[in-house]
């Protein structure tokens, strides 16, 4: 019977793949739990497609990191909560130590596998996303939410905001409005949005935009009615093209529009075609290929007719490819650090862990990494997670992104208390508790 | 030559009613009972309870649920996650809300609260039919989803919408690890699905297919269509309710209301297309196959293409071979691997004298 | 209350609505020629976009780019015919809908296998402007959508009304058998329905294309076709556009007077619980055939 035959076929390959010898055992297992069909494919082959190179670059010019070979296995989520438990639990124990760590590009994912990763001491990095909260490393000490999170982020856009309109006491009476997709994720800034108005007396109007958000003709309208000074733009995917045609529509100029970085890729500019020009977005990372670190990738991984994981080479060096790179930045340097306490040999999960938590990224080893200008300086630390928090805006010309700011440090003393306090609830309802860092 | 009904007399009604008048197919599904309780959580390893075993069982209970609606009572719904949904943030604001509220009784509470949620999308039922049934129930998804989200009343005014399912903890027994969460689970699900074979072979069964085959004539043989077709909706939104519990409280531990959105409802519609409408053993089969299999043509791509073809192409092949599996599928048997089975079973009759 | 705010509303909202009605038409013909509910239309919306954009980029003339992806959607319609249709004729409906959803996994991947997963810009030289009418403003590209619905129908309905094969497919509706009795042939006609259908197909990716860009999210706009499939009935093409532009018009109006009040983002759900009510009052939709049941 063909089916059976089919099946036999399948179940042979699932047991060849699952019992793929881990030969050479200097090696250093990075999973890559990623998606590369479906409504968000440019992102993740985009961003996964800078991680790989990074590592296959680091392989070919430097054998890896202080001699440990570096390799890595592919797992298709969908962007799926389920698939991406699956591809948790198929990579978790490949490679001689097991995954150093899981990068999912996924809210959802990351959300999903917080406890199984704590309880399997492996760590979770989710750089830009994820839960704002695990930016608190008492309560959350596997999970890092690094450079910046959600509510960081958001601190720094106002107060841009409040550069542009010539200082902090200048918002008084202004009208924002916040713009967000019709899910959690969109949802998350709200409360911290609330806050600032408070304390610096503008108007917030939260609009929602339902998913997928390829129709926005109401939202837009009401819109011009309320006349704001600002549109947050908090949008995803194909939202983010619509909002900006449907504003040039109804006449809103796009150079009062600022959005978050998954506002920001080329990807979600390109369609809008002239309609994105003047459209201010957040980035914690610049777009080009005017760093060393890319020109090593083209050296190395792209010469001499050899391909990298990136297929369509007019996306070297944009938003997303280069994300991708500072994953992989981030991610070895985290192992280099944990390296230099247990040895130059390959390290679990938890020993990786301690290099996520005393990674320590200043000006000088940025150079030396030969991404100055692409990664801003990073200190994490048992309380703290996230490390950077500094955002740059920056402004599409029509072809490409421009920067149009320096880093804007985020207003920690208003995003620290409610993350602790956030964090202290997860605690409270989940029966953890907290580390003490002065012990660590 | 094993298996035949020959011989097997019956001598009274009992005997002739019961679930398997077979007494084969009574060791078979004992011995399926013994593997999933003793066997499996002996060999099993954290894999296979957390990424397969797991969500597939409380995907069968799902399409177990759609598949008394939609395979017995005839009634097309595209809103089973939405009830899913209801079931899942049921279950922790019962949980948070109510002091010294048992696990067990809430997951409980939480399909009955589905079930009432069910029974009002359910009403239009009663006027339209079809095609025109699956699309309004598409309501019911939206809504849902919407209202979980918008009001964050049910998520505990948690920010970013994301429920944590509390600690499982029955009797003082800590259901943490992988194979208590799934023992648990099949525990469950073993249960519901015998209520429900028990329930399709009721009167209440006989009157939910009398009504699927044609509800004209069933209303005039005088089976109460109002209280007959809004019950389907009751117990099936009951089942995925439970369901929606299960993959909050011993699946995932967290869960947004995204997490039960269209694709899922699509997604139980397919595992009961598949495994086979009517058909509780095809609720399994289903949910089986649709897990499964994307799993595992993702482990072959991987495999046979390292290196070899382009990532992006390989996880578009996995897709291209899914959708041609089920057509494929389709045109073998399309009344689902349920009756692929059952004919199975009727040439094993004959074996090995097939004529 | 502000009346030509409403009525700037209102009109958004139809034009709007005519977008959706574009994709409602592709699956109101295959429903009408084979009575399968089509799950893929939104893939071949995609699919077909994608075909033309790709040319487009490569610097072909947008005619021929537009004859060549035509092309490809003929293509599409043989193959749909041989491998889904053929092997399950003469089964229940929801298994043809179940096969055309593996069908939509085929295009899907197909597509971004081959063409890959890059988001594309498509400019077809139609500005999305406003041009002042007294105080309302209205969209050159909406208008311009319209006037193609507008064609589109009118060329649809003479096809079906007065050529012979327009009879035939007719014909086929109302009775396989008896269509097969007289001669007609099924799957030529099953060809020419689903090339129909994918020759709407094109021009609804082409113009939803050039406002949200070229990617997967297109297939998304069967999503928004499905109410308006209800109101106007599954069989009805001047069904699928009365349908569309009270979809349009209600959700954009619900959004902006109700939605304030009981929160943002109801139009998403609002078109179904509208279609829903409506259906209440009468389940054969608009236009649909009304049903007798007997015993």
């Amino acid at each position: 019977m063909r089916p059976a035959l089919m099946f036999g076929a399948l179940a042979f390959a699932l047991a060849a793949g699952a019992a793929a010898p881990a030969l050479a055992q200097n090696e250093q297992f990075i999973p890559m739990a990623d998606y590369r069909i479906g409504p968000y494919a440019a992102g993740g082959t985009g961003t996964f497609g800078g991680f790989i190179d990074y590592l296959d670059m680091l392989n070919k010019r430097d054998g890896g990191i202080n001699g440990v070979k570096l390799t890595w296995e592919e797992c298709e989520t969908e962007y799926k909560n389920d698939r991406g438990v699956e591809c948790y639990e198929r990579l978790k124990k490949k490679g001689p130590t097991g995954a150093a760590m899981f990068n999912f590009l996924s809210t959802g994912i990351t959300y999903a596998c917080i406890e199984r990763a704590t309880a399997d001491k492996i760590p979770i990095v989710s750089i830009g996303y994820g839960r704002a909260d695990s930016s608190d490393g008492r309560v959350f000490p596997y999970i890092f939410p690094l450079v910046t999170n959600y509510w960081s982020q958001n601190t720094s856009k106002i107060k841009f905001i409040g550069m542009r309109s010539g200082g902090m006491d200048k918002l008084k009476g202004k009208k924002i409005v916040n713009l967000y997709h019709g899910s959690a994720y969109g949802k998350e800034t709200i409360p911290i949005l609330d806050l600032q108005a408070k304390k610096y007396g503008f108007t917030v109007t939260h609009l929602e935009v339902p998913h997928p958000g390829n129709e926005q003709e109401s939202q837009w309208l009401q819109i011009r009615q309320l006349k704001p000074d600002w549109v947050i733009l908090r949008g995803w995917g194909v939202m983010n093209p619509v909002a900006l045609k449907t504003a040039a529509k109804v006449g809103y100029p796009r150079d009062h529009i600022v959005g978050v970085w998954w506002s920001g890729a080329e990807e979600d500019m390109i369609p809008a075609g002239d309609a994105a020009k003047g459209f201010i977005a957040a980035a914690f990372h610049p777009s080009g290929t005017n760093f060393t670190v890319i020109q090593d990738i083209k050296k190395y991984v792209y010469s001499g007719g050899h391909k990298g994981n990136l297929e369509d080479m007019s996306r070297f060096g944009s938003i997303y490819y280069n994300r991708g790179i500072i994953h992989g930045i981030l991610n070895t340097e985290a192992i280099r650090t944990a390296q230099a306490k247990f040895g130059n040999k390959p390290l679990t999960g938890e020993q990786v862990r301690w290099g996520l938590e005393n990674l320590n990224l200043d000006d000088k080893r940025i150079k030396e990494l030969g991404a100055y200008g692409l990664l801003q300086p990073l200190k994490t630390s048992c309380l703290d997670h996230e490390g950077g928090g500094a955002v740059k805006f920056q402004q599409w010309d029509g072809k490409k992104w421009k920067l149009i700011s320096d880093w804007i440090p985020a207003d920690k003393d208003m995003v620290r208390p409610m993350v602790e306090e956030s964090a202290a609830a997860y605690a409270k309802e989940k029966g953890i508790s907290p580390r003490d860092c002065s012990k660590e | 030559m094993i298996y035949r009904e020959a011989g097997q007399l019956k001598s009274s009604y009992e005997a002739d009613q019961q679930i398997f008048p077979i007494l084969q197919d009574r060791i078979a599904f004992l011995g399926l009972l013994a593997a999933a309780f003793v066997l499996v959580p002996l060999v099993g390893n954290d894999y296979w309870f957390n990424a397969i075993l797991i969500p597939s069982l409380i995907l069968s209970l799902a399409a177990l649920g759609l598949n008394i609606l939609t395979g017995y009572a005839g009634q097309i719904s595209l809103g089973s996650a939405g009830f899913m949904a209801v079931g899942a943030f049921a279950a922790y604001n019962l949980m948070l809300r109510v002091p010294h509220m048992p696990v067990l009784a809430s997951f409980f509470l939480a399909g009955l609260v589905a079930a009432v949620v069910g029974l009002l999308f359910g009403l239009p039922s009663l006027r339209i039919k079809g095609f025109y049934l699956a699309v309004t129930t598409l309501a019911a998804q939206f809504v849902i989803e919407w209202a979980l989200t918008k009001f964050s009343w049910f998520s505990n005014n948690s920010p970013s919408g994301v429920i944590n399912a509390q600690k499982i903890v029955i009797l003082g027994v800590r259901f943490e690890t992988p194979v208590r969460r799934y023992v648990l689970t099949a525990a469950i699900v073993a249960l519901l699905a015998l209520a429900a074979k028990n329930l399709v072979r009721s009167r209440l069964g006989r009157a939910w297919m009398a009504i699927r085959d044609m509800d004209v004539a069933a209303e005039v043989i005088g089976i109460p269509m109002l209280k007959t077709k809004l019950l389907a909706f009751g117990v099936s939104s009951f089942y995925c309710g439970v369901a929606g519990a299960l993959w909050a409280f011993a699946y995932l531990g967290s869960v947004e209301p995204q997490a039960f959105d269209l694709n899922r409802s699509f997604q139980i519609l397919f595992m009961v297309i598949i495994g086979g409408m009517g058909s509780i053993l095809g609720s399994f089969l289903g949910a089986g196959f649709i897990v499964l299999l994307p799993i595992l043509l993702n482990v072959a791509a991987h495999s046979f293409f390292r290196g070899g073809v382009s990532q992006t192409l390989a996880s578009n092949l996995e897709l291209m071979v899914f959708g041609a599996l089920i057509l494929f599928f389709l045109a073998v048997e399309s009344h689902g691997l349920a009756r692929l089975w059952q004919i199975g079973k009727e040439k094993l009759r004959l074996w090995p004298f097939p004529h | 209350m502000d009346w030509s705010f409403f009525l700037e509303v209102a009109i958004g909202g139809l034009l709007a609505g005519v977008m959706y009605s574009l994709v409602a038409l592709g699956f109101v013909l295959i429903f009408k020629a084979s009575g399968v509910f089509n799950f893929a239309q939104g893939a071949m919306v995609f699919l077909a976009a994608l075909i033309f954009v790709s040319l487009v980029e490569k610097k072909w003339n947008l005619a021929l780019a537009f004859a060549a992806t035509l092309a490809a959607m003929v293509v599409l319609a043989f193959v749909v015919e041989r491998l889904v249709l053929r092997p399950l004729v003469n089964q229940p409906p929801i298994s043809l809908f179940m096969a055309t959803i593996g069908l939509a996994y085929l295009i899907e991947g197909t597509a971004q296998g081959i063409l890959g997963a890059q988001v594309h810009g498509l400019d077809i030289g139609i500005p999305d402007t406003p041009i002042q009418l007294g105080a309302i403003n209205v969209s050159r590209f909406d208008l311009f959508a319209a006037g193609v619905a507008i064609v589109l129908v009118a060329l649809l309905s003479v096809f079906f009304s007065k050529t012979r094969v327009g009879r035939a497919l007719r014909a086929v509706a109302d009775d396989h058998q008896a269509a097969l009795a007289v001669g007609i042939p099924l799957e030529q006609i099953w060809v020419i329905v689903w090339t129909a259908s994918g020759f709407v197909a094109l021009v609804a990716g082409i113009l939803w294309g050039s406002r949200t860009g070229v990617q997967f999210s297109l297939t998304f706009t069967a999503l928004k076709a499905l109410p308006v499939l209800i109101l106007g009935g599954f069989t009805s093409i001047p069904g699928a556009i009365v349908g569309g532009l009270i979809v349009g018009a209600s959700e954009k109006l619900a959004e902006v007077y109700i939605g304030p009040k009981i929160g943002s983002g109801i139009e998403n759900w609002f078109p179904y619980v509208l279609a829903t009510l409506f259906l209440l009052v009468r389940p054969e939709g608009l236009f649909g055939e009304r049903r007798i049941e007997r015993v």
